[in-house]
């Protein structure tokens, strides 16, 4: 399939969404031989036991072993399914994280209606934020401390877009200023919900580039279906420039704001 | 108890306290709310399918481009939701069908405390009244879901409020009824009739009763400290440091806005079987008698639906897998999830197996329980991988969810609702119903439900996430935008057919009486040994006793031996 998106399951291009789609894949062709079973007997005892004259109910005590077999059989694969597949797959994706010097560290902010990608620029760590200098009007959507902190002057924010390399562990460190809402991004089989007064983390690795989308999963207000972001998968090379653009974009937006500053004395 | 003094049109049609009576008034009530949940749904589906366009007719009476706003999408979405749940199937299922044939399956006289039963109704219509009102607050009704997530709920304008209160009123009322059910089903039963000589639908609405009453208080606590969020200035489910459209939020903070989700989910899992199991009961009814012959396995079906009941208090957090939660915690819900499909499934494999050796009489209410069983098993098997946490991460909040549970309460529930109006018609009112037109509504609905139903689950497995007002602005949703066209008309066509069912109910009542609508069916349950329509305040002529099991077709040298007969 070339195309990204269709009538079934979009194109997969997480490292972890194999086994996830594997599971979706196996599920439905289960659930459409159950019913397909179901269905033949169904039709054939509404045929077979039509009411029509000389026809009369047989309504002698019975017992059929098979539907007991059967259900036992449904319930002992349900088994399988939850201890074999979906407990790993679960504890690989949401628990087993990786540690912030293995992976690419990305802070995700969610608001109405966008989401505020935070990187940590060339130190490598997170200025510090605070809710009292968010200012949508300075730019500042998550209130950085460019001020005071000295890690936080080469921080890069992107609204809705997200770079990274592919073929890296990328964690996000995910959390929201308002309400909630949920990182959904489908072709990386990834989604989770973005709390307030809460920082969850998530992490992916993506196997292909291209440029796909972020989608909000959890009604958070009149802009909800606004609230679509995109992912840029990038070479690594890519990336690094993709970086240096924003690093010095950045340079000269905070020069011109100096500028600004000193005018006003 | 017999001779009656005479009662004036208001005692005896607006306060009344006969079972009988408030149950049409519950009926004609939820009848209203489902129409008008389903015409709030109509318009959000011509947003969905043709977005920007103004809906025509009837579009510029809401905006003056005749376009639907977000502001109104959400709005609909959230009272659809509400509407349909709260106002509209549960009113139908307990409040109309569990009044109205609860005592007559018992042979009691009417319910065990009449002037409840009364007051029920009316606090549910003061509810009702505060929902409606709530679409004419300043900002409009809620519009934060069904679900009312906080924070964004606390944030929303004043219709949330009124949806808070007109929740305590709707809750309050269930949970008077939900103690008159339970207490008629165990104390009024005639002689004779033993716990498992009871109809099915009379189990169906004991359990549903028990959830009701246990689950709804913890919601209704919760609504209350909603309320107290939003009016008072307490802050239970909002946490501190909130900033919304660049200003702090004015709140004191250090509250968790997941509570609300504990206390809300731990209702509203219950609520989807408080939703489903007066609609098994009314099927097992009609089942077993148009098959002619005893339902497969009762027992075990009774057994199946206690624990069902019990089940249902554990499996809530399945609705809030993507909420941050550890591994242990999400096994635990995945397992007990798993672990409640398997008396749904004994259930309905008991309706199926009775199908086995029977004299299927395809009558009109007959073709809706028979639809409902492929229609429940479509919604059942499509909740597998929803519980099942690993394939949830992809399915959750998108359209997946919204075709799974519409087809266990719409093409599921309502058609088993439509099917037990059909079945009880003719006690209810003492004429037959129209069968041709009854027929034309069936196929009508049929054909209906599944074109809007099944190509959700497509929607949904594209990746489009639930409550969008316009999804086209995504690539992903682009793809799969012409199953929106289809499912909009399918839509108009199950309007169309609930025309049909109206004009079907309605100028019925304009034929004459006929004797025969005593016991039409050849069934054998108590109702039907009832005059038609039963009798004011008292129902049987003379106290009954029951002799054998609710389904003793074909078992004995007659072809239907019913309940209250002592000869068999
Ligand atoms: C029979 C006609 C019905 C139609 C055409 C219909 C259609 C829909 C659609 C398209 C949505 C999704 C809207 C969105 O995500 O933006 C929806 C949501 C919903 N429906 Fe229905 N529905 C019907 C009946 C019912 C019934 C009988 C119930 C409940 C007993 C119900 C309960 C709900 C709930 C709880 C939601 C979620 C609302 C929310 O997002 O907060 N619906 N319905
Ligand atoms: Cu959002
Ligand atoms: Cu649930």
């Amino acid at each position: 399939m070339n195309e990204p998106y269709g009538w079934w399951l979009p194109i997969n291009i997480s490292a972890n969404g194999a086994p996830i789609d594997q599971l979706i894949t196996t599920l439905h062709w289960f659930m459409v031989l159950l019913f397909i079973g179901w269905g033949i007997f169904f039709l054939y005892c509404l045929f077979r036991f039509r009411a029509r004259p000389g026809h009369q109910a047989d309504a002698s005590p019975k017992h059929f072993r098979l539907p007991t077999y059967l259900e036992v059989g449904v319930a002992l694969f349900e088994v399988f399914l939850l201890v074999f597949i979906s407990y790993p797959i679960w504890s690989k994706v949401k628990n087993d994280m990786p540690s912030d010097e293995e992976a690419m560290v990305v802070r995700v902010t969610a608001e109405q209606f966008a989401w505020n990608i935070h990187y940590a620029g060339k130190d490598g760590i997170f200025g510090q934020t605070s809710p009292d200098l968010i200012s949508p009007e300075d730019n500042n959507p998550i209130g950085l401390d460019r001020e005071n902190d000295p890690n936080a002057k080469d921080d890069i924010i992107s609204i809705n877009v997200m770079h990274f390399p592919v073929n890296k562990k990328v964690k996000v460190y995910l959390s929201s200023k308002d309400v909630i809402h949920s990182f959904g991004i489908p072709v990386m089989r990834v989604k989770q919900d973005a709390i307030p007064g809460t920082v969850i983390p998530v992490w992916f690795e993506a196997n292909k580039t291209g440029t796909f989308e972020i989608m909000c999963a959890q009604l958070c207000g009149v802009g909800h279906t606004r609230m679509r972001g995109e992912i840029h998968v990038d070479t690594e090379e890519e990336f690094q420039k993709w970086l240096q653009d924003e690093a010095q974009y950045l340079d000269e937006y905070s020069d011109a704001g100096q500028r600004e500053d000193d005018s006003d004395v | 108890m017999s001779s009656h003094h005479e009662e004036g049109f208001i005692r005896k049609y607006i306060f009344s306290t006969d079972h009988k009576v408030i149950g049409i008034q519950y009926g004609l009530g939820a009848m209203f709310f489902l129409l008008m949940g389903f015409g709030l749904m109509l318009m959000m589906r011509w947003q969905i399918a043709f977005p920007g366009k103004s809906i025509p007719f009837i579009g510029k009476l809401l905006t003056q481009d005749g376009i639907l706003s977000p502001e109104l999408y959400n709005q609909f979405g959230a009272m659809h939701g509400t509407i349909m749940v709260f106002l509209g199937v549960v009113p139908m299922a307990v409040g109309a069908f569990g009044n109205y044939l609860l005592p007559l399956q018992v042979g009691a006289q009417d319910m065990a405390f009449p002037k409840l039963n009364m007051a029920s109704f009316w606090v549910f219509f003061v509810g009702g009244l505060v929902m409606l009102y709530s679409f004419l607050l300043p900002g409009g009704a809620a519009q934060s879901g069904w679900t009312s997530y906080p924070p964004l709920s606390n944030i929303a304008p004043a219709g949330q409020t009124a949806w808070l209160i007109g929740m305590v009123f709707l809750i309050t009322s269930s949970l008077l009824g939900s103690v008159n059910i339970i207490v008629t089903a165990v104390q009024l039963r005639v002689p004779g009739l033993s716990f498992f000589r009871l109809p099915f639908l009379v189990w169906a609405q004991l359990v549903t009763s028990f959830l009701l009453l246990l689950a709804f208080p913890p919601l209704e606590a919760a609504g209350v400290l909603q309320l107290m969020d939003r009016v008072f200035g307490t802050s239970f489910f909002m946490p501190s440091g909130l900033v919304v459209s660049g200003q702090a939020l004015e709140v004191s903070g250090g509250g968790n806005p997941l509570l609300w989700q504990h206390l809300f989910w731990f209702l509203a899992h219950p609520e989807v079987y408080v939703l489903i199991l007066p609609a098994l009961g009314i099927v097992a009814e009609i089942v077993a008698t148009n098959t002619r012959k005893p339902l497969y396995g009762y027992n075990t079906a009774v057994y199946a639906i206690i624990f069902l009941g019990f089940m249902s208090f554990i499996v809530w957090a399945h609705h809030m897998f993507m909420t941050g939660m550890g591994t242990g915690m999400s096994a635990f819900f995945q397992a007990t999830t798993m672990i409640i499909s398997i008396p749904s499934v004994i259930v309905l494999t008991v309706l199926l197996l009775t199908l086995w050796g029977a004299s299927i009489r395809f009558t009109v209410p007959m073709l809706f329980a028979l639809a409902f069983l492929p229609m429940f098993a479509i919604g059942g098997l499509t909740g597998l991988p929803l519980g099942l946490t690993a394939s949830d991460i992809y399915l959750h909040d998108t359209y997946y969810v919204i075709g799974h549970f519409h087809y266990v309460v719409a093409p599921g529930t309502l058609m088993a609702l439509m099917g037990g109006v059909y079945h009880w018609y003719p006690k209810i009112t003492g004429r037959m119903f129209n069968k041709t037109l009854g027929k034309l509504h069936f196929w009508g609905t049929f054909i209906g439900m599944n074109g809007i139903f099944a190509p959700m689950f497509f929607i949904g497995m594209a990746g489009v996430s639930r409550r969008l007002y316009d999804a086209t602005i995504y690539e992903m949703a682009r793809s799969v935008q012409p199953l929106n066209v289809i499912m909009t008309y399918s839509s108009w066509l199950l309007a169309a057919a609930q025309v049909l069912f109206l004009i079907n109910i309605f100028a019925s009542l304009r034929k004459p009486k006929e004797a025969a609508a005593d016991n039409p069916w050849e069934a054998t349950t108590l109702e039907w040994a009832a005059p038609t329509p039963p009798l004011p305040h008292q129902n049987f002529p003379e106290p009954l006793e029951a002799y054998r099991g609710p389904y003793e077709y074909n078992t004995t040298s007659r072809e239907f031996a019913p309940q209250h007969l002592q000869e068999a």
